[in-house]
This record gives structure tokens, C-alpha cells and sequence, in this order.
């Protein structure tokens, strides 16, 4: 550990504003995408569920 | 066969000039509107007339190269030449030559001219023109592939700038110091062979992805 | 004998749907214990630069971002030489997958060097040979992007931008030499596979964890966005609705 205390991990020697932007925009543009990706793919499966009900709703129609 | 095409492509030029004579204005409107908005560009010893004079070349490449499949595009003759001629490949080479016959090498000609107005001295015109022989036709060449690619939108133009001019700029880079160079009275000949360089790999693949643009182009329709 | 095997199965979507699940997840755990891993490191055990303090720290997001936005692009321009080659269908979806990702890296490396610029050369924006290279990049890949977003129909928009992200490959060592020469205010690469590093030890070391994580974490969100647009392709097949089921 390079700091005795939190205040001064927090204030990275006087450039605590510079790092923890740059930290704090890289974390939250990579959750950010990470949360994207996981919300779309939900969104595609949910979308394939409902066109596969409707398809096979219609087809046991056609039937009878 | 190639000098058939060749002149055939000259002729088509000849008839249309418009489309040659409006980027020959916009050059030197350009460099009007630089050396009167930015004195200091044509007053300080030509510091600035290398970075000027390749950036308006670039953008008047750019605008010529809207023009350069358009017509034959819009009355079908491009899907002709890519369906029916032997080798389209040759046609489109022409072509793309052709263009860099009315930008490329006529505004070296004209280097005199620009070189005045832009108060670059005598001494340093023998470079400055052979720096524009070498360096425009990866203008051209490099521009062709941009072209054929947004030649099916109608409105194209800043598509076109978008994809091309990031790639123009090595060529703005060694263009404006061999200038920079030649002004301040120092030789620099390895710039000039990187612009030679940048040229001849613009030659060995600009037509090849300029055919499989159109091709992709053509299909758009 | 085994490659070639893999290569033919690439080109049925369904089987790289499959096979892929686990690679995705393997990347996602790896860049989430790497890229976690590096913050700690680099943000509280590395030993602070003796001329720049503790703003050297940012070393650690900005180098892997930019390193790997890079190999985003070229990997796009390899995907693009597999689509023309070999006509694979999977070659699109990887250029698609790829352009958001290599966008925000871009943007990211951007913003960190902005941000790591301030403390060490007292401004936000220098206009130095990498800080050039990286904004060029940004904007091939907002050419190709804009170029997709142009074309409507779908082969039409693969076969294109994969043209694009071709010629933008074969251009980006010369941009980057012309650009490097034309000035270098940077110190010279911090970090290289086959020199030896000048940094000490205990200054890569975590570099070196965040550019690996940093791999893995677009390894994982590309190959998540090519399964996303798989599915969107086949949503008509019969095994896409049977996975559902």
C-alpha cells in the first residue's frame, strides 16, 4: 500500500480530481457497455419468445 | 485498348467542363480566402504556405471527386461499364487517371500561380511542384474508393469527406514539410519519396477497391 | 486438420451461437478479476512516478484502451478480408460488434489522455503524434459507422464497410508513421511485447494485468453484441425459436 491513510488515497497527492475522472469515466463507460449487452440480449430473446408464441398461436389456428 | 480508353475518358471530360473548370475556382477561392482571412499565412515568409496550400489541394480534390462516378451512375452507364466491359477494372483505372489529370497534375501546373499568391519564393517552386506530382495522385486514388462507395446517396458529400479525409492526412503531413522545407531552403528529399511511397500504395489497391465499390454501389439501386 | 474443421463451422451461425456461450463467459469472468485486479493494483500498491506522482496512475486506464482500441480496428480489417475472401456471414456480424466497442475505447483513450495531460503538461488538449493517431482512429470508426448506418440492405452494408475497414487497415501503420514523425512529444512507448520494459517491475506489472483485462473485456462485449445480432438475423430459423422454447 502506497498511502497511510483514505483521505490521502483519495487525494492522490493533489491529483485526486485528474485520476479518479479518468478512473471513474473508464469504469463507467465499461459497466455501462457490460449492462448494454446484457439488457439487449434479454430484450433479443424476449423479442424471439413473443414472434415464436405468435407463430405457433396462428399456425394451431390455421389448424383447427 | 488503353489509349482508346484513355481518350475516351478525355473526350467525356472535354464535354463537361464545368467539371473541371469548378474545382479550378474553388482552388483559387480558397487560396483567396485563406491569404485574406490569415494574413500572417502568405506574410510570414511561407511558414504557413505548405500546411495552406495542401489543405486547400485536399479539399479540392474532395470536391471534385463527388463528380467523379455521379453521372455515369445516376444514367446506368456505371452498370454497364461494370457489367458488360471486359475488364471494368481498366475503365475505372482510366478514370480514377483521368481525375488526377484535371486535379492532381493541373494544379501542379498551376503551381507557379498558387506559389505567388501565397508569397512562396521562386527557389522553392521546383520542389513545391514535384512535391504535388507525387503526392496528389494518392488524392485521387485513395479519394476514388470514398467515391465509389457513397455514389449511390444523393447526398454524399460529407459521408465522402468523412471517410477520406482522415486517410489524406499522411499526405497533408510529408506535403506541407517538403514545402515547409524547400521554403526555408533546406533539401529534404526523404519526405518526398514517403510521398511517393503513399502514392504508390494508393495506386496498387485504390482501383482494385474502387471496383468492388462500385460493384457494391451499383447494387444499392 | 482440427482448424479447418473449426473454420467451415464458422460459418453456420447456430453452432457459433453454441459454442461461444462459454467463451463469453470465460471473457467476462477473466476481464472482471483482471481489470479489478489492475485498478487496485495500479491505483494503491504501485509506487507513484517520481517526476509526474500520483497522476502517473492513469497510466493504467489509458494505455490498455488505447492499445486495445487499436486492435479492435485492426481486427475489423482482418474480419473484413475473411468476409470478401470467404463470404462468411459471421465476418459482418463481428465488424458490427466491433464498431461500437472500438468507439468507446477510442473515446475513452481520449478522454484519459486528456485528463492525464492536464497535471503533466498543464493542458487538456495537446496536439502530440498519439493524441493525432487516436483521434484518426476515432474517426474511421465513425466513417464506418456512419457508412453502415447509410445502407440499408444488409449484405450490401457488410461487403462496404468491410471495404472500408480493409483500406483504413492497410493505412493505419502509415498515418501512424507519418503522424509520429510528424511530432512526438510523448515519452516513447511505455510498454512493448518484445523490448525490454524501461519501466521497473512494479510499474508493469499492473499495466500489463489491464491490458490483458482490458483484451478480455472486448473479447467479452463483442462476441456478447455478435450473439445479440445472431439472434436478430435468425430469428426466422427453427433452431433460434427452439432455443427459446
Amino acid at each position: 500500500m502506497q498511502f497511510e491513510s483514505m483521505a490521502e488515497f483519495f487525494a492522490m497527492g493533489g491529483h485526486g480530481l485528474y485520476v479518479w475522472l479518468a478512473y471513474g469515466a473508464t469504469c463507467a463507460a465499461l459497466v455501462g457497455s457490460a449492462l448494454a449487452v446484457r439488457i439487449g440480449a434479454k430484450r433479443q430473446i424476449q423479442q424471439l419468445k413473443l414472434a415464436a408464441f405468435h407463430q405457433t398461436r396462428c399456425s394451431s389456428e390455421s389448424q383447427t | 485498348m488503353i489509349l482508346r480508353l484513355f481518350f475516351s475518358e478525355l473526350r467525356l471530360l472535354a464535354r463537361n467542363k464545368a467539371q473541371v473548370l469548378n474545382p479550378l475556382a474553388f482552388l483559387f477561392l480558397g487560396v483567396m480566402l485563406f491569404s485574406v482571412g490569415v494574413p500572417s499565412a502568405v506574410q510570414g515568409n511561407g511558414i504557413y504556405a505548405g500546411a495552406v496550400l495542401w489543405f486547400i489541394v485536399l479539399l479540392t480534390n474532395l470536391l471534385a471527386l463527388d463528380g467523379l462516378f455521379r453521372r455515369d451512375y445516376d444514367n446506368g452507364v456505371l452498370e454497364q461499364i461494370l457489367c458488360a466491359s471486359e475488364v471494368p477494372f481498366m475503365v475505372i483505372l482510366m478514370r480514377i487517371f483521368v481525375h488526377w489529370l484535371h486535379t492532381g497534375l493541373l494544379i501542379t501546373l498551376l503551381a507557379p500561380l498558387l506559389s505567388l499568391a501565397l508569397g512562396i519564393e521562386l527557389h522553392a517552386l521546383p520542389v513545391v511542384m514535384l512535391a504535388l506530382l507525387l503526392g496528389t495522385p494518392a488524392l485521387s486514388f485513395i479519394g476514388a474508393t470514398g467515391a465509389a462507395l457513397t455514389v449511390g446517396f444523393s447526398r454524399g458529400g460529407v459521408l465522402l469527406a468523412l471517410l477520406v479525409l482522415p486517410l489524406f492526412l499522411p499526405v497533408l503531413i510529408f506535403g506541407a514539410h517538403v514545402v515547409n522545407d524547400a521554403v526555408a531552403g533546406n533539401g529534404n528529399s526523404a519526405q518526398l519519396y514517403w510521398l511517393a511511397f503513399i502514392s504508390m500504395v494508393a495506386f496498387t489497391i485504390g482501383p482494385f477497391a474502387t471496383t468492388v465499390g462500385l460493384k457494391i454501389s451499383v447494387q444499392l439501386q | 486438420m482440427f482448424l479447418r474443421e473449426f473454420w467451415h463451422k464458422l460459418g453456420s451461425p447456430k453452432w457459433f451461437y453454441q459454442i461461444s456461450t462459454g467463451w463469453m463467459i470465460g471473457f467476462a469472468v477473466a476481464a472482471l478479476v483482471l481489470l479489478v485486479v489492475g485498478m487496485v493494483w495500479g491505483l494503491a500498491f504501485a509506487p507513484a512516478d517520481y517526476q509526474q506522482g500520483n497522476s502517473f496512475r492513469i497510466i493504467y486506464v489509458h494505455v490498455p484502451t488505447a492499445m486495445v482500441a487499436q486492435s479492435v480496428y485492426i481486427s475489423m480489417g482482418v474480419a473484413g478480408i475473411v468476409l470478401f475472401v470467404w463470404r462468411m456471414k459471421l465476418a459482418d456480424v463481428a465488424i458490427a460488434a466491433c464498431l461500437p466497442v472500438g468507439m468507446m475505447l477510442t473515446a475513452l483513450a481520449l478522454f484519459s489522455g486528456g485528463v492525464w495531460g492536464r497535471p503533466t503538461w498543464g493542458t487538456w488538449w495537446e496536439w502530440d503524434g498519439r493524441t493525432v493517431s487516436t483521434l484518426v482512429l476515432l474517426f474511421l470508426f465513425i466513417g464506418i459507422y456512419a457508412l453502415r448506418e447509410a445502407i440499408p440492405d444488409i449484405t450490401l452494408r457488410g461487403r462496404a464497410s468491410a471495404l472500408v475497414a480493409i483500406v483504413g487497415t492497410i493505412n493505419i501503420p502509415i498515418i501512424k508513421y507519418s503522424v509520429d514523425w510528424w511530432h512526438t512529444l510523448h515519452q516513447p512507448g511505455s510498454f512493448s511485447l518484445t523490448e525490454k520494459p524501461t519501466m521497473p517491475v512494479e510499474m508493469w506489472a499492473p499495466l500489463l494485468v489491464m491490458v490483458l483485462g482490458m483484451y478480455c473485456f472486448a473479447g467479452y462485449i463483442i462476441l456478447a453484441r455478435m450473439r445479440i445480432e445472431i439472434l436478430l438475423r435468425e430469428q426466422r430459423t427453427q433452431w433460434a425459436r427452439e432455443l427459446v422454447a
